[in-house]
């Protein structure tokens, strides 16, 4: 059984820059903050590893961060600008036992993130989820489209702070 | 069939209006489509079981929409399933009613406020004739529902169409 | 005539085939709620299928994020909707964390009687529809009689059926009645022999056996590779229930097993064991109630909840045996009344995914026994 900071110091050695910072002031959880399009080279590591063996993901989810600036424009509708998308990955090892909490974060202008669907395949929907529903692109995702809302879904992505709900949907009104 | 042959002794010519026989007959043998979206169709399930049951008012549970009379729409109707619901309804033959049960059916229920993928009621796609409130009904209010509906039918008449 | 069979014999080895997309739509008496699979179907065998889902996305963790955190109890209840003890239990762990209250130890007992009692509504509503399912009607009135009376336990407590809203941050809403306890040993001895019936009736049943047996053989290492838990994981080998291996609240009190499956009728991990499994665990969960009934201590069962939650900074991902797997509750807290994020790994969300891999090269009949033996309920799955 390893703990968070001994495995954050073997991937230092091996990866370097890649591995940006270790959090263990936050309340409940210790997590490892990783550049978003090493990821996949990382968990490779993870899973292969003899003495790590991460062969299970928990859990993958997106979070819409909340540190931009919101800008109002003529219509008084608000939008934000700046600040980040991120992505928590919760790992365990059925043999020995121990978790792991991985976090990275992209722009939310831009964001994009290597995909493990390669390597654990639990991933595949949980990652084609936080497109759908926040907009994160997953870089060699083997089909990533929309999974929860209508394939046709203009009005962007529902669960940003800033979603605005459309008037019509195909002829049926939305609100309340 | 204790109402009708108890009374008489000999055999008899009963005397009645075809509009009475024609809606006897419609509210006595109404067919439902299987229509269970969430959790209301769990107790609608808990209906047609044998603590509650369904059989004896004649309901019976029916695959296609193409052999029933009613749909029963138990559950959250949202924007992705609406486009169905209408489709099915336009393959059910006349005469066909609609049961709306439990509240997000009725209007949109408890993600009336934040939902974004959340129909408001399902009476924005398809014409209404019961609702029956609750989250979810207990069984005896779906039944009640049931029975409104059949007072509903009892009163209908030929010269005018109905929904 | 011998040329005229010939000439037959000859003409049909140059008929032409071609693959065919079957849409089993939304609407299916069969698929447990609305879900949309897409068969390719080469004759009657399976090439693909592929599941679309979100048929009722109902927009849970917008809510979360705009109610306080006692208000989103009721939204959790919604999403597993025959297993809501379970969402609460879930939910109510996560918040304590981030918290970091005590809770006194009859709010434990009572809330692990609720878990099992719930354990197997669940999974006789899971027996009762897969019989149904395949052919046999029967079970299924048998299984929701039996229910009636579990649901008439949890009307008594909380007022409701099926949605109950009992379990709440640091307590619960309000004590058991008096006569619970002697109400719930009732029961539990009214129920045993009961599942000695639903075995002579259905699960050894030679019809039931050869529809369920070697169809949809799950390894060991697909199920996790692709995150698979609950009983569908134990039923292809491996001891791994969250009760025993990551213990929450006070399970680690009492004596239970945990039932494997071992291919007896035909392959490990075939439907026939993840059914199997599931009547074992009902056994199980007979034997926890009793113990937890005997066991229970007095006390307040409101004392404490407090009276306005307001985590620290923080986050905290905690999970719990469902009755399909794992459920866990990914929760942010900035510091104000309302969550931040709330995220929701519902067990059958990920066991869904499997679907493609268990159905190549079977039949389509085969395509209702492995979606009933895999057992999920929609609510969970689009959230």
């Amino acid at each position: 059984m390893k703990t968070s900071e001994e495995i954050y110091n073997l991937l230092k050695e091996k990866f370097g820059d890649s591995i940006i910072e270790l959090k263990t002031d936050v309340p409940v959880e210790h997590f490892i903050t990783i550049n978003p399009l090493e990821i996949d080279k990382v968990c490779n590591f993870l899973v292969s590893n003899k003495e790590l063996s991460f062969d299970s993901l928990m859990n993958l989810s997106g979070v819409d961060d909340a540190n931009g600036e919101t800008k109002k424009d003529e219509a008084e509708n608000s939008t934000m600008v700046g600040g980040t998308l991120s992505v928590y990955y919760h790992i365990e090892s059925t043999s020995i036992r121990h978790k792991l909490v991985l976090k990275v974060s992209t722009p939310r202008e831009n964001p994009e993130v290597s995909s493990v669907a390669e390597i654990w395949k639990a991933a595949d929907w949980h990652e084609r989820e936080a497109y759908d529903l926040l907009g994160i692109k997953f870089l060699n995702h083997p089909d990533l489209s929309r999974i929860l809302m209508p394939y046709d879904w203009e009005a962007g992505y529902p669960l940003r702070k800033d979603y605005k709900n459309p008037e019509f949907y195909q002829g049926m009104k939305v609100p309340y | 069939m204790g109402l009708l042959d108890g009374q008489f002794t000999d055999d008899n010519i009963v005397i009645s209006k075809v509009e009475d026989l024609l809606n006897w007959a419609r509210l006595s043998s109404l067919w439902q489509m299987g229509f269970g979206l969430a959790c209301c169709a769990i107790e609608m399930m808990a209906t047609s079981a044998s603590h509650y049951d369904f059989d004896r008012f004649g309901v019976i549970p029916r695959p296609s929409p193409r052999q029933s009379d009613v749909i029963i729409v138990s559950g959250t109707v949202t924007l992705k399933m609406a486009i169905r619901i209408k489709r099915l309804y336009e393959q059910m033959p006349d005469p066909k009613y609609v049961i709306s049960m439990g509240s997000c059916s009725n209007c949109g229920g408890p993600y009336w406020e934040h939902g974004y993928h959340v129909l408001k009621g399902v009476d924005r796609v398809i014409p209404v004739d019961v609702y029956v409130p609750g989250c979810p009904p207990r069984p005896e209010a779906l039944l009640e529902g049931l029975l409104k509906l059949q007072d509903k039918i009892r009163h209908e008449s030929l010269a005018k169409k109905s929904a | 005539m011998a040329a005229d069979i010939e000439n037959k014999v000859t003409t049909t080895e140059k008929l032409k085939t071609e693959e065919m997309i079957l849409n089993m739509g939304p609407q299916h008496p069969s698929t447990h709620g609305v879900l949309r699979l897409e068969l390719e179907l080469e004759g009657e065998l399976i090439l693909n299928v592929k599941p679309h889902i979100g048929y009722l996305h109902r927009c849970f963790e917008k809510h979360a994020e705009a109610m306080t955190y006692p208000q989103v109890i009721p939204y959790t209840d919604r999403m597993d909707y025959l297993a809501s003890m379970y969402n609460e239990f879930g939910y109510a762990i996560a918040v304590e964390k981030l918290l970091d209250i005590k809770i006194p130890d009859r709010v434990e007992y009572i809330r692990v009687i609720m878990g099992e009692l719930q354990r197997i509504a669940s999974h006789l509503v899971a027996l009762g529809t897969y019989g149904a399912d395949i052919g046999a009607v029967t079970p299924f009135l048998f299984c929701f009689r039996d229910r009636e009376k579990i649901l008439s336990l949890f009307e008594m407590t909380c007022g409701a059926r099926l949605l109950y809203n009992y379990i709440w941050v640091g307590g619960l809403s309000h004590d058991i009645h008096h006569d619970f306890l002697r109400l719930t040993k009732d029961f539990v001895d009214y129920f045993k022999p009961k599942i000695k019936e639903l075995n002579d009736l259905l699960s050894y049943n030679k019809i039931f056996i050869e529809r369920t047996a070697n169809v949809g053989i799950l390894p060991l290492d697909t199920a996790i590779n692709y995150g698979i838990t609950g009983p569908m994981l134990r039923a292809s080998g491996l001891k791994w229930d969250l009760r025993k291996d990551d213990p929450y609240s006070i399970y680690d009190k009492f004596d239970f097993d945990i039932p494997v499956g071992d291919g007896r009728m035909g392959t490990v991990g075939d439907s026939w064991d993840r059914y199997f499994v599931r009547i074992l665990e009902m056994e199980q969960s007979l034997r926890i109630i009793e113990q937890a009934v005997d066991q229970i201590p007095e006390g307040d069962v409101t004392s404490a909840i407090p009276k306005r939650v307001k985590p620290v900074v923080g986050q905290v991902y905690s999970r719990v045996e469902n009755p399909r797997g794992e459920l866990g509750y990914f929760i942010i807290s900035n510091g104000s009344v309302n969550p931040f994020r709330v995220k929701v790994r519902g067990p059958s969300f990920v066991n869904l995914a499997v679907i493609n891999e268990l159905c190549k090269g079977h039949l389509v009949a085969d395509v209702i026994t492995i979606l009933g033996s895999i057992d999920i309920v929609l609510g969970e799955v689009d959230r």
